[in-house]
């Protein structure tokens, strides 16, 4: 979606609506770079022999990457108009680079505080198999009609 | 249950802040981030996309809060946040539980942000990989101008 283009707005939403889901699917040149852009170099990100030597099959997605990933799932949903007010996830599942990921959210609530119209949502990522590896929340403010 | 390993020190550290450091958001480091996560949105970008929308510059992407100011010679930066790092735990394992960024205003390249950053809560469990401490922490930015932008809260997993 170009989010210069069109605008969700509070009237739009309802309780149990689905947002448009992103597909994401790291290489391992993405974890890379997110460990630069992060500023977290731990090597079970990059170094497939370290990561092996920890018992995990091979080099593991970053759960602040994931985390990121929720960030702009939302960000494209709300923009221009809206604000990002608070999300955040918990890491429950591994994720391997080259696989197949979904960002996805359902809205759970939808009211007023101080003025503002929020909007609250579940929020997750679910890999190849719809196993949700990182189950989380967000609260957005959307602009009204 | 095993017996408890919060010791009294531990317990002492509960709701004390500290000093989280001083963090700079740059155009650079904003289109890095975004880039890394894969943005589209040019406000991230480009000053003139982000100033026609009505900010003051390049927008930090969400889960960005700034690059920690570092310098030669001091000790190394670590993912763990600066409470948790004092802590003396006889687990060897370390997960990283979850994130989660509260924004209370955008927050823009041209920002320095200083952290303060507390442990809120200790919970102990038995888990199916053994026991485990789940250390809950949270952090607050405050810009340079003074006014509190985004909080953080976390959960790190000792095990």
């Amino acid at each position: 979606m170009d989010p210069n283009t069109r605008q969700v707005c509070f009237e739009d939403v309802d309780v149990g609506d689905e947002i448009p889901a992103l597909r994401k699917g790291c290489t391992t040149q993405q974890l890379v770079m997110w460990a630069g852009a992060a500023g977290d170099f731990y090597p079970i990100h990059f170094d497939q022999e370290f990561a092996r030597s920890t018992g995990l099959e091979g080099v593991i997605v970053q759960g602040s990457l994931k985390n990121a990933f929720l960030g702009q799932l939302l960000h494209d949903w709300i923009a221009p108009g809206g604000f990002l007010r608070k999300f955040g996830c918990q890491f429950r599942g591994m994720d391997y680079p080259n696989q197949e990921m979904l960002c996805r959210g359902v809205i759970t609530r939808k009211y007023e505080e101080r003025g503002q119209a929020l909007v609250d949502l579940d929020i997750w990522t679910e890999n190849a198999a719809g196993k949700k590896t990182t189950p989380g929340t967000a609260t957005v403010v959307l602009p009204r009609r | 249950m095993p017996e408890s390993i919060v010791t009294a020190e531990m317990q002492a550290m509960i709701g004390r802040e500290v000093d989280g450091g001083v963090a700079e958001v740059t155009t650079t480091s904003c289109r890095f981030f975004a880039r890394a996560v894969g943005h589209t949105d040019p406000i991230f970008y480009e000053e003139a996309a982000a100033r026609s929308r009505g900010y003051r510059g390049i927008v930090a992407p969400p889960g960005y809060l700034g690059t920690p100011v570092d310098f030669p010679g001091a000790s190394s930066r670590i993912a763990i946040p600066p409470p948790l790092r004092q802590l003396q735990i006889p687990y060897k394992r370390v997960l990283d539980g979850g994130t989660s960024y509260e924004y209370l205003e955008p927050v823009v390249a041209g920002d320095v942000i200083s952290s303060r950053a507390m442990i809120t809560r200790f919970e102990e469990r038995l888990g199916s990989i053994g026991p485990m401490l789940i250390t809950y922490h949270e952090a607050s930015y405050t810009r340079q101008d003074g006014r509190l932008v985004a909080k953080m809260y976390g959960h790190v997993i000792h095990y």
